[in-house]
């Protein structure tokens, strides 16, 4: 029981931590109330708007009337549809500072005209206080079309958005997997490990202004640490204390809301983005794909890091020793490998990973709260498609998890991608319920 | 067989001991009146064939012994019979209808029931709960009858009474409205032995019955086993320990590496160089599989604890 | 501080629009966990199930509200059945993964702008609960000490309430019955109740269809008493606060799901009303918590809450000490 009161001790003492790291951060730093759209001052009215146009085949501008234009916010909060006037013209009063995302439907368009790119049917802004903001669909003349050239094109760009995604979600799926493996314990706040890493980079890069690369240094050691203290300080002695499974399950849910509403109290609900690497539109071009260095970073960087992850699980003396206890416990245990010491080195590297991968997401996309909690089900996705406790299974899940998410856009809309990603988890369940490297349990 | 046997029906004895006199001592032998039959039976896990069965039968009333060092692919043949388990080739009969395929469900509903090596008690479920689970066909396991007490009430009176005389019998009756949770090791045994019996089966099956419980105790569980067949039951049991195996049954099948490497009377067995072989011979000097070795030690331990928080509790009691 | 206004929140809130949704949610719930052990994650997507079987109905096909109700029950039979089929057969925690990502893809699909002709997209669906408005006996507000609600407020109650008796009711006569038996006993180790010669995996399905179904009243409840569906009111986080709800009352308990509701949203709202107050009131100061920020208080709270309530009296309010030690062994 001390042990336990220790450990809540020292729980509590980590998140005064956190609250502490993060009061300097800009939501506790801004003016009060300043990220709130309820409490915006009235009147002063924020749009997005746009105006729809193409040039017909003489160069003419057309305006296309009549057409619905969706303006939601990011965390579905607002939103709303509006019809384009005759001059093409359109606008959505929305209800504060925040990210917005405009979209059309590609298939009411006109017949004769289509979009540009096909995957820019949503586009998404940011606007900053009082702000407004244009946004302008790429429309043409003719067939855009989902056929020929055109949709390999896109398929392959899409790959290697997808295998971008993939690895990243392999990177923070590790240690879901490894901790499953080790301990049994299905891990809901994993995705809070991913937000964490993302956080401190945030505050490290952009509140005191530090070198992009030295924050994400500093966050995969903070996760790791945090991952650390969370074994010891709570997962470890709830163990000693026979606490089932299930339970512990419930547990990892209630703490992960604790510490994604600690987040969102600290942090604000807005998506942010890091101060370095954000505007890039020259890269290398692989054929039809333009792959910018943050991108080509991002993949390298990650192979790089799955590329140790594996080596060290091979050929290091702990990463035997963790491949050991996911593969039998009892048995590693009675051959003299202290288990215990193993599992909060797996709750270590997990984190750490698993911030990694939180600032990977957050250079690739944005940073906010909830990132790594949407991010919970595709790691499930991945980890459970490769076989739940096995590294290298949620490796491959993973990839094929993101390139799926990818790729499904080709056929469905993108709002929809995450469905299918969700799908096929489902079924790999059904058909194969050990995963593609897993094995099956014994009964009796 | 020379052993007198204390069971009340010596009758029955006699003709079971009968059953055997023409039967050979070989594997695969043929009995005069199987219950069970089984042909051509594996089960591969990866690159392991843990069960590669050509033929056993087991005969009707009798008790027959199934033994075979750790890992020999005893669990694995009881899960594949008792429908836990598919088999990669194989099929089997149980009084002489097809059972692959079947559920396990079904196997049991057959008349076929199994125990598990790892005790199952129901521990959030009264002892009293567990053994009425074990009656088939009750009106109040179905839905919507289930919603009027009228329609179950009358069966679920003798189902209680009939679960009563068995307690009575295997000594739990004074345990009967705890939670099976707080039975000791022993005692959950013999819950879970009784509560298959309450299925009313022509056949069971009973993984290791008498592991890790205490020697006063397993004397009285080979007491029950042989009721059992004594009352006309056919059993199969698996159980390490040789003495047991010479006291209580009528024949035994040894299995090792899946195989059946030896059938016959005890005697027979015990002077088999296959079987020498298959106990020390190719394992000669290798410990235990040490997965093995820390789950039996594992449930020892948990048996003793068990049982020290049982006198804790009844200690408890008296002083309240 | 008027203290006053914050306790009769609170008392409002024990008997209000989202104890008892949540209580009938928890009530379906306390079938799938608390008695069969079934981790049902997905209790929001019955939930949308039973609201947008609704909505649908009623609005797209013109149909009268009881048809869409009756619609909204099939829904939620089929998504058991659906979910149910390929599902049962997993161990609990895959269950609770299948059943997360079930729920989410529901939502998804529910709030994109594909189906907004069905559907409304994230805008949802409105007017559809004319005919209960219309069948309202009361009239003028009720008021009684500290409480008062307007006629509508007291006549969904009055339905919801009543509804949540129902199930409790129902509950009760299943879970007394040698069927309820099965359900525990499938819940402490299924394969030992294979080996009796049950079909497991019909009951699991009976228990994943009766706890659906309820939970699809729950839906319909909020939907009608909001008087609009809106997608996003059925997404995991909901399906968390019903397992906080019952886990508060003590799971595999007939009142629990009931009581626990009641007291975890009298938690919210007092927690809610008094931190609004002492922010109003300036006793905090607006740099460290705002108003919008006394929202997210409560959710740690809850958070906290679930998590020490799980490791220090996982029996809830209700539970038997006895019968919880004996899991934890
Ligand atoms: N689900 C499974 N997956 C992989 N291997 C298995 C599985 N079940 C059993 N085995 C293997 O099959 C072999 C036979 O196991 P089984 O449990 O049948 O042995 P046993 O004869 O009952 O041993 P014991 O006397 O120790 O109980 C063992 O090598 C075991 O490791
Ligand atoms: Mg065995």
């Amino acid at each position: 029981m001390s042990r336990l009161l220790r450990g809540a001790v020292a729980g509590i003492g980590l998140l005064v931590v956190v609250g502490t790291l993060l009061w300097a951060s800009p939501a506790g730093a801004q003016e009060p109330g300043a990220d709130d759209p309820a409490e915006q001052e009235p009147g002063q009215s924020q749009q997005v708007s746009g105006t729809l146009r193409y040039k017909d085949d003489s160069g003419e501008d057309v305006f296309v009337e009549g057409l619905e234009v969706t303006v939601e916010s990011a965390d579905g909060s607002f939103s709303e549809t509006v019809t384009s006037d005759e001059d093409g013209r359109w606008a959505v009063e929305v209800p504060g500072p925040g990210r917005y995302t405009a979209s059309i439907d590609p298939d009411q368009l006109p017949e004769d005209v289509s979009l540009r790119d096909e995957d820019r049917s949503a586009l998404t802004v940011t606007l900053a206080e009082g702000e407004s903001r244009a946004v302008l669909f790429a429309l043409q003349s003719g067939e855009g079309g989902r056929g020929g050239s055109h949709f390999f094109d896109r398929a392959a760009r899409l790959s290697v958005e997808g295998l971008k995604f993939g690895l990243i979600i392999a990177i923070c799926a590790i240690g879901l997997s490894l901790i499953f493996g080790t301990t049994g314990l299905v891990n809901f706040a994993h995705g809070e490990m991913v937000t964490w890493g993302a956080l401190v980079a945030f505050f490290f890069n952009v509140t005191l202004g530090w070198p992009m690369v030295l924050s994400a240094a500093i966050a995969v050691v903070v996760g790791a640490i945090t991952g650390l203290g969370i074994d010891r300080g709570l997962w470890r002695p709830l163990e000693r204390r026979g606490t089932g499974l299930i339970a512990m399950l419930v547990i990892t849910i209630g703490v992960g809301i604790l510490i994604r509403y600690v987040f969102l109290y600290q942090f604000g609900g807005f998506t942010r983005t890091y101060a370095d690497y954000q505007l890039q539109t020259e890269g290398l071009e692989l054929g039809p794909v333009t792959i910018v260095p943050r991108d080509l970073a991002t993949i390298l960087i990650s192979l790089g890091v799955l590329v140790a992850v594996a080596l060290a699980l091979q050929l290091t003396r702990i990463g035997k020793a963790m491949r050991a206890v996911a593969d039998n416990r009892d048995l590693a245990e009675s051959s003299g490998i202290d288990v215990e010491r193993v599992v909060g080195y797996v709750w270590a590297a997990g984190a750490g990973l698993a911030a990694l991968g939180g600032v990977l997401l957050g250079l690739a996309e944005q940073v906010d709260w909830l990132m790594g909690f949407r991010l919970l089900l595709l790691m499930f996705a991945g980890v459970i498609l490769g076989g739940i406790g096995t590294a290298y299974g949620a490796l491959i899940g993973s990839i094929v998890i993101g390139l799926l998410v990818q790729l499904s856009t080709l056929w469905v809309a993108p709002e929809l991608k995450n469905v299918v990603a969700l799908l096929v988890l489902i079924i790999i369940l059904i058909v194969r319920p050990q995963g593609i490297l897993g094995q099956a349990e014994r009964v009796g | 067989m020379t052993e007198t046997t204390p069971s009340p029906n010596t009758g029955f004895t006699r003709i079971r001991v009968d059953a055997f006199e023409d039967v050979p001592e070989q594997p695969g032998a043929r009995k005069p009146d199987p219950i069970l039959v089984v042909e051509s039976l594996t089960r591969r896990f990866g690159g392991l064939m843990a069960v590669d069965v050509d033929h056993l039968e087991f005969q009707r009333g009798a008790i027959t012994g199934l033994i075979g060092p750790n890992g020999a692919g005893k669990t694995t043949l009881f899960n594949l019979l008792t429908g836990f388990d598919k088999p990669n080739t194989g099929t089997w009969s149980f009084n002489g209808r097809p059972m692959r395929g079947l559920s396990a469900h079904k196997v049991a509903q057959a008349g076929m029931v199994r125990t598990f090596q790892l005790t199952k008690a129901l521990s959030r479920l009264t002892v009293m709960d567990n053994m009425k689970l074990g009656a088939t066909g009750q009106t109040g396991e179905r839905f919507f009858p289930s919603l009027v007490r009228s329609r179950w009430r009358g069966q679920e009176k003798a189902i209680e009474e009939r679960a009563e005389a068995l307690l009575e019998r295997f000594n739990l009756h004074h345990m009967r409205d705890e939670f099976a949770g707080a039975l000791s090791g022993g005692q959950r045994k013999l819950l879970e032995m009784a509560r298959a019996l309450m299925v009313e089966p022509e056949l069971v099956m009973l993984d290791e019955p008498m592991a890790g419980v205490n020697p006063a105790l397993a004397q009285t569980i080979i007491g029950h086993v042989r009721d059992l067949a004594a009352d006309g039951l056919s059993v199969v049991f698996v159980e390490h320990d040789m003495d047991v195996v010479r006291t209580v049954s009528d024949w035994v099948v040894v299995m090792a590496e899946g195989r059946v490497i030896a059938e016959g009377r005890h005697a027979s067995i015990v002077t088999n160089p296959e079987v020498i072989d298959a106990y020390l011979g190719r394992h000669h000097g290798t410990p235990l599989d040490p997965a093995e070795q820390e789950r039996q030690l594992a449930e020892a331990q948990a048996e003793i604890e068990a049982e020290l928080e049982a006198e804790e509790r009844a200690r408890e009691q008296e002083g309240a | 501080m008027d203290w006053e206004s914050i306790f009769s929140n609170t008392l409002e809130s024990a008997i209000g629009r989202d104890a008892m949704v949540f209580a009938l949610a928890a009530i379906g719930l306390n079938l799938h966990f608390g008695y069969t052990g079934l981790l049902n994650f997905g209790q929001a997507g019955f939930m949308a199930v039973g609201a947008y079987g609704v909505g649908i109905t009623v609005v797209e096909f013109d149909a009268p509200l009881w048809v869409g109700v009756i619609v909204g029950i099939v829904g939620a039979v089929g998504l058991a059945l659906l979910l149910g089929l390929p599902t049962l057969r997993l161990r609990a925690d895959y269950l609770a993964i299948t059943t997360i990502a079930a729920g989410e893809i529901l939502r998804f699909i529910f709030r994109a702008a594909e189906f907004r002709d069905f559907t409304g997209g994230s805008n949802g669906i409105n007017g559809f609960a004319r005919d209960f408005t219309n069948a309202n006996p009361f009239n003028g507000d009720f008021e009684l000490w500290l409480i008062s609600f307007s006629a509508t407020q007291m006549w969904y109650l009055t339905v919801g309430w009543a509804l949540v008796l129902l199930s409790v009711l129902l509950i009760w006569l299943l879970t007394r019955s040698p069927w309820g038996r099965v359900l525990k006993a499938i819940r402490e180790d299924e394969d030992a109740v294979r080996a009796l010669g049950k079909n497991v995996y019909a009951y699991k399905m009976q228990s994943l269809i009766v706890g659906g179904v309820i939970g699809s009243l729950a839906g319909m409840m909020l939907a009608i008493s909001a008087r609009s569906v809106q997608p996003d009111n059925y997404g995991t986080p909901t399906t968390f606060f019903a397992y906080a709800c019952l886990i508060l009352g003590g799971a595999a308990t007939i009142w629990g799901p009931v009581v626990g509701s009641m007291i975890f949203w009298s938690i919210m709202a007092f927690t809610e009303n008094l931190l609004r107050q002492l922010v109003e009131n300036d006793h905090i100061p607006d740099s460290i918590m705002s108003g919008v920020q006394v929202g997210q208080v409560r959710f740690m709270l809850m958070g906290l809450g679930l998590a020490l309530l799980m490791i220090f009296r996982p029996q809830g309010v209700f539970g038997d000490r006895r019968e919880i030690a004996l899991t934890t062994r």
